[in-house]
């Protein structure tokens, strides 16, 4: 690895203020594009629609004008969810933590990361279920019965398609013999195939199964359709979200797309390389050998990288309509479950086998 | 011609992603209102227009209102014999004939049930008002509206012919 452009040489409290700076915009620059390009454009586009068009050129200062109306709208707790206020209050926070916890292993760039962590992907699949633990909270201590059905239901859903996400992730896992994020990241693009290392080795290529069962896994992690089972809003009310308001509702709101954006950069880690681009292109052969200028464009790769995928995740959000709870547990549990367990034996096989 | 067989869950993508593309080529079937105006179909319901000299006060329109949004008060006055040496004629004087449009669910019945050709529709949509009791309009507004009452559209043909029945 070589040194650190920036970090290398600042006091620990420098480091740290400029890691969480990084982290806030490493969350919420993803949820902001995510929000306008795909929740706002996108959607009203493919209803023949336009979209905010009042706020800014095109709209485009429309997100603030929404978080600036949250803002002041009143923090209420209901009758009933008074007596476990402060726990109905902190559900949304945990929320957001999952996401804030999810983004720090995600690498930018040969030396743009904010920890180099040697179970990376093994960190990032345990930290993303703490959201869970939020929406079960939330649900909870709404005392709404509508709120407890979501809330449930979230739960067995998360936790029903952690499982093929894990899995999924095996099969990169053994193919790259590492769980570390950036070396998973080298080891693709400094792949061959077959001798030929034009387009490196991306594991979309070689792990297009798990990539699949990955990609609906996440769909139905972040809860959209035709996973939104939990939020239905048309029978639940937003499920776990039906109590709150204004500010909380908002981080709730932040927390959905930041974590869509934060999934879609780790599956491009995963799957399409993250921030690289093929090392042959440019005669490197590894981490040390990166030109510098690669911490500038590689979190801009990534981000392209991530807009591709969300736009996949969205567009399958804005065409479908949403399984039922019995059709959406035995898709898990019959189908992706044995899928990816073929996938990793056929990848142990054949990783033995070369 | 036999189209190739595409799963049902791609043909949805391909709707959505369809649609995108048109939106973003061709434009979008919405109009950024207040910006540009559609015009409205020549017999749209857009406000209810009092032709005040027809009006006998007959009360058919009030009473087949269905939420009461019409209010009329009237009395008689003796207007001048039409022949010379004739008795004064009786003829009804409209006091107050208002509309509450934040009642008015534009049905319609009373323009139909109006037997003197008093009410019309109006194609105009444009009476927003910041106070609800803004939007009771009362005679010297409703015939306001008469002047952007289309002229009535030509019949079709034969259906002006009186045949036998």
């Amino acid at each position: 690895m070589s040194s650190a452009l920036i970090a290398a040489d600042l006091a620990y409290w420098a480091q740290s203020l400029l890691r969480v700076l990084g982290g806030l915009v490493a969350v919420l620059l993803p949820a902001g594009t995510v929000v306008y390009l795909f929740l706002f454009k996108m959607m009203s586009f493919m209803q023949s629609r336009l979209g905010p068009m009042e706020a800014g050129p095109y709209g485009s200062m429309q997100l603030f004008a929404e978080v600036g109306k949250w803002l002041q709208k009143e923090d209420i707790v209901p009758a009933n969810a008074q007596p476990e206020a402060r726990i109905f209050k902190m559900a949304p926070l945990i929320v957001l933590a999952s996401t804030f916890l999810l983004v720090v292993v995600v690498p930018f760039g040969p030396d743009a990361w904010f920890t180099d962590f040697e179970v990376g992907i093994f960190y990032a699949l345990a930290v993303s279920s703490v959201s869970v633990l939020g929406i079960l909270i939330a649900g909870w201590s709404s005392a709404n019965k509508y709120s407890l059905l979501g809330g449930l239901r979230a739960a067995g859903q998360l936790i029903a398609y952690e499982l093929p996400m894990v899995l999924a992730v095996v099969g990169v896992v053994i193919q790259a013999g590492t769980m570390n994020l950036q070396q998973i990241v080298v080891a693709q693009n400094a792949g061959s195939m077959f001798g030929w290392n034009g387009v490196g080795n991306p594991y979309i290529l070689t792990q297009f199964v798990a990539f699949i069962i990955f990609m609906i896994s996440v769909q139905a992690e972040l809860t959209q359709t035709p996973f939104d089972m939990p939020i239905a809003e048309s029978e639940l009310v937003s499920g776990y979200m039906t109590e709150y308001s204004g500010f909380r509702f908002l981080i709730f709101f932040i927390g959905e797309f930041a974590t869509a954006g934060v999934f879609a950069m780790i599956a491009s880690v995963l799957f399409l390389g993250g921030w690289g681009v093929p090392f042959a292109w440019f005669g490197w052969t590894d981490m040390d050998s990166i030109d510098n200028w690669m911490n500038v464009v590689g979190p801009l790769i990534l981000f392209t990288k991530m807009i591709v995928l969300v736009f996949f995740i969205m567009w399958v959000r804005f065409s479908f309509p949403r399984f039922r709870e019995d059709q959406l547990q035995r898709f898990a549990w019959k189908i992706l479950i044995p899928v990816s367990l073929v996938n990793i034996m056929v990848t142990a096989v054949l990783k033995v086998a070369f | 011609m036999a189209k190739p067989k595409v799963p049902g869950l791609f043909k949805g993508l391909g709707v959505t992603f369809g649609t995108l593309m048109r939106t973003a080529t061709e434009g979008s079937n919405t109009i950024q209102y207040p910006h540009e105006k559609e015009t409205p179909p020549i017999r749209a319901r857009g406000v209810i227009a009092l032709h005040e000299g027809n009006c006998t006060s007959c009360m058919l329109c009030a009473r087949s209102c269905p939420d009461w949004c019409i209010y009329i008060e009237g009395h008689k006055e003796l207007a001048p014999p039409r022949r010379a040496g004739g008795a004064p004629r009786k003829v009804n004087k409209l006091d107050r004939f208002d509309i509450d449009y934040a009642l008015c669910m534009y049905c319609g019945i009373c323009v139909e049930v109006c037997p003197f050709d008093a009410l019309f529709w109006s194609p105009e949509y444009e009476y927003s008002e910041p106070r609800i009791a803004d939007l009771l309009h009362d005679m010297t507004k409703l015939g306001e509206w008469m002047e952007t009452v289309p002229e009535a559209p030509e019949l079709e043909a034969g259906a002006d012919k009186k045949g036998k029945k």
